[in-house]
């Protein structure tokens, strides 16, 4: 039998919810471990869980106190969440289009500028990237995606914005983001897509799952504008290229 | 088919029920009732299932008038002094609106939430199994937004069914409880001692998203961010500037400041009937005393029905609003008028 891993932190979170930590920090193998213990709950649900809330570097467990109390869902959470992590996960994969910069992207340049390189630089290298859906959160469909360059790393904003578009594509920290709904935001703003990754009166509603693998692809303004009206139509754009 | 139009209504007041849960991880809050207990009182009332949808009326008076044919209401929550058609409405009682009536009412008493449901619930369309507004996602129905004047609430007839009222615990000023964590680490013991040896207010700029809260600064040992993780009904998070925010329903369903406890579900609804500017307490406890918390306040709510006893005379509805309005602490019209939304600025972590 494979040698077991290091038992996360179980922190509670009030009477019905247990936050199932990993690390304290963004960290690869952290986040996989978290979408594999969501896997293993999903797999072999344990009688009182209502519902698991995938995070980068721990897993929100809520359940019903009526059904489990805290010290015996701990037990059984630790049991799964010390086991190998499989190495190969069927994952989906996305192709996301973008449209970069000018009015889309209104940060594009001053990213550029403040890392000492061209904004085509700066498309190319986000453009190079192969991510995945670490967490979705804050928003309905607000994918937060890891495997970002290091070069492309940089402190948020001192003053959060109150306001950006839907379907941006931001950096911020370690971090790059799929946002869908208009909201307020810290991050630099790189441009938009039409996908909707939150639709309502679309099947499926949400298009990304945690733990998804994307990647992005340039099209111009044009594009965009014509993507962006078969997207009210309920179209994926977003192109699903493996599973 | 009857209705209930409305005819006026203040802000913070919408369509809630049970909310839905089941999609926070794809960043959508189940939202639902700030005061679950309320919400499940004035739905046994009326015999509807107990997180049934109903009309959440924030501390502004609303004026609701009945139309193609009788409705059957109760009220549950917040006191305030109410009326159909000149005839008082006590809290916590089921009445009839015959049709052309018009329930009118006050400013809550108390009190910031009270629950009008509906017999024969709300008619609507549920996403998510819900007709919870989320204004923010697009969610709720009949309409995706707070109500206001003019819009029509569609509902069953009124059966004719004889009216109630409801004997529910006496309202308690003892401090909210709370449990240690996830973050409290995250914070000296001094800092912690200061937490609940200190007094709190809720300050005006909150909102069914969070409770600001307004008294000592309490200082993080190693800066206000940590890595994004998930939050819950009652997380305590603290911001930078050291005021703790009490995150509700509506809250976004991560976030990026540290946690230093949390409330307990059974105090939830308790904590968000404080009225803005009214002293409160924190108090810390066990898991286990929590969670047996939790146990007892699931057992109230199943035996609701229980508590139902008949209406005997116009006279005890009178008695019954009288101790209401001596009971309770009147919200001003200035906590009442300031009380409005609170953009999110802090956006995502």
């Amino acid at each position: 039998m494979a040698a077991t891993l290091p038992p996360p932190r179980l922190l509670p979170s009030g009477d019905s919810a247990i936050t199932v930590e990993f690390s304290r920090n963004i960290d690869d193998a952290a986040n996989r471990r978290v979408l594999a213990l969501d896997r293993e709950l999903a797999a072999e649900p344990i009688a009182g869980i209502t519902e698991t809330v995938p995070t980068y570097r721990s897993l929100l467990v809520h359940y019903d106190p009526v059904q489990i109390d805290f010290e015996k869902l701990g037990e059984k959470i630790l049991a799964l969440a010390q086991r190998p992590v499989p190495a190969t996960t069927r994952t989906r994969r996305w192709r996301i289009p973008v449209v970069y910069g000018g009015e889309h992207g209104i940060d594009l340049e001053d990213v550029a500028k403040s890392l000492g390189t061209t904004p085509d630089d700066i498309v190319a290298r986000h453009v190079a990237g192969d991510y995945r859906v670490a967490m979705i959160g804050f928003t309905p469909g607000w994918s937060y995606l890891s495997g970002l360059a290091d070069f492309l790393h940089m402190p948020r904003r001192q003053n959060p914005r109150l306001l950006t578009p839907a379907g941006t594509i931001s950096i911020g920290g370690v971090q790059t983001g799929v946002q869908c709904l208009a909201g307020p935001s810290g991050w630099h703003l790189l441009g938009r897509t039409a996908v909707r990754t939150y639709q309502l009166h679309r099947d499926p509603i949400f298009l990304l799952e945690p733990g998804d693998n994307v990647t992005f692809t340039p099209v111009d303004a044009k594009t965009f504008a014509e993507q962006d009206r078969a997207a009210a139509s309920g179209e994926f754009i977003a192109e699903q290229i493996a599973s | 088919m009857s209705k209930l139009v409305i005819a006026s209504i203040g802000p913070a007041s919408s369509v809630q029920d049970g909310g839905r849960p089941g999609a926070q991880r794809y960043g959508l809050v189940p939202s639902g009732a700030m005061d679950r207990l309320a919400l499940a009182a004035a739905n046994t009332l009326v015999g509807n299932e107990p997180f049934t949808a109903a009309v959440e009326i924030g501390p502004f008076g609303a004026k609701f008038t009945a139309r193609g044919g009788a409705v059957r209401i109760a009220l549950a929550g917040a006191p305030r002094i109410a009326d159909i058609a000149g005839r008082a409405v006590a809290p916590d009682t089921s009445a009839t609106l015959a049709d052309g009536e018009t329930l009118t009412l006050g400013f809550a008493r108390g009190g910031s939430f009270s629950y009008l449901a509906i017999e024969g619930g709300i008619m609507g369309e549920p996403m998510f199994g819900s007709l919870a507004v989320n204004a923010r996602a697009g969610l709720g129905s009949p309409y995706p937004r707070p109500l206001q004047a003019g819009d029509e609430l569609q509902t069953k007839a009124a059966s004719g069914a004889p009216e109630r009222r409801i004997e529910l615990p006496a309202a308690t000023d003892a401090p909210i409880r709370v449990v240690w964590g996830p973050q409290d680490d995250e914070f000296a013991d001094e800092t912690k001692k200061l937490f609940v040896d200190s007094e709190w207010k809720i300050s005006a700029t909150s909102d069914r998203m969070g409770y600001r809260l307004e008294g000592p600064v309490l200082k993080h040992l190693h800066g206000h961010n940590i890595v994004s993780d998930g939050t819950v009904n009652g997380s305590l998070q603290v911001p930078g500037m050291g005021q703790p925010i009490v995150l509700m329903p509506d809250r976004g369903t991560s976030g990026g400041y540290p946690k230093i406890a949390t409330v307990i579900s059974a105090d939830l609804g308790r904590l968000a009937q404080i009225p803005a500017g009214r002293g409160f307490r924190f108090r810390a406890v066990s898991m286990a005393e929590a969670q047996a918390e939790a146990r007892k306040f699931a057992e109230m709510l199943r035996a609701l029905p229980d508590r139902l006893r008949a209406v005997e005379s116009v006279d005890l509805n009178i008695e019954a609003l009288h101790d209401a309005n001596v009971a309770g602490h009147a919200v001003n019209a200035v906590d009442a008028g300031t009380w409005h939304a609170v953009a999110d600025v802090a956006g995502p972590d």
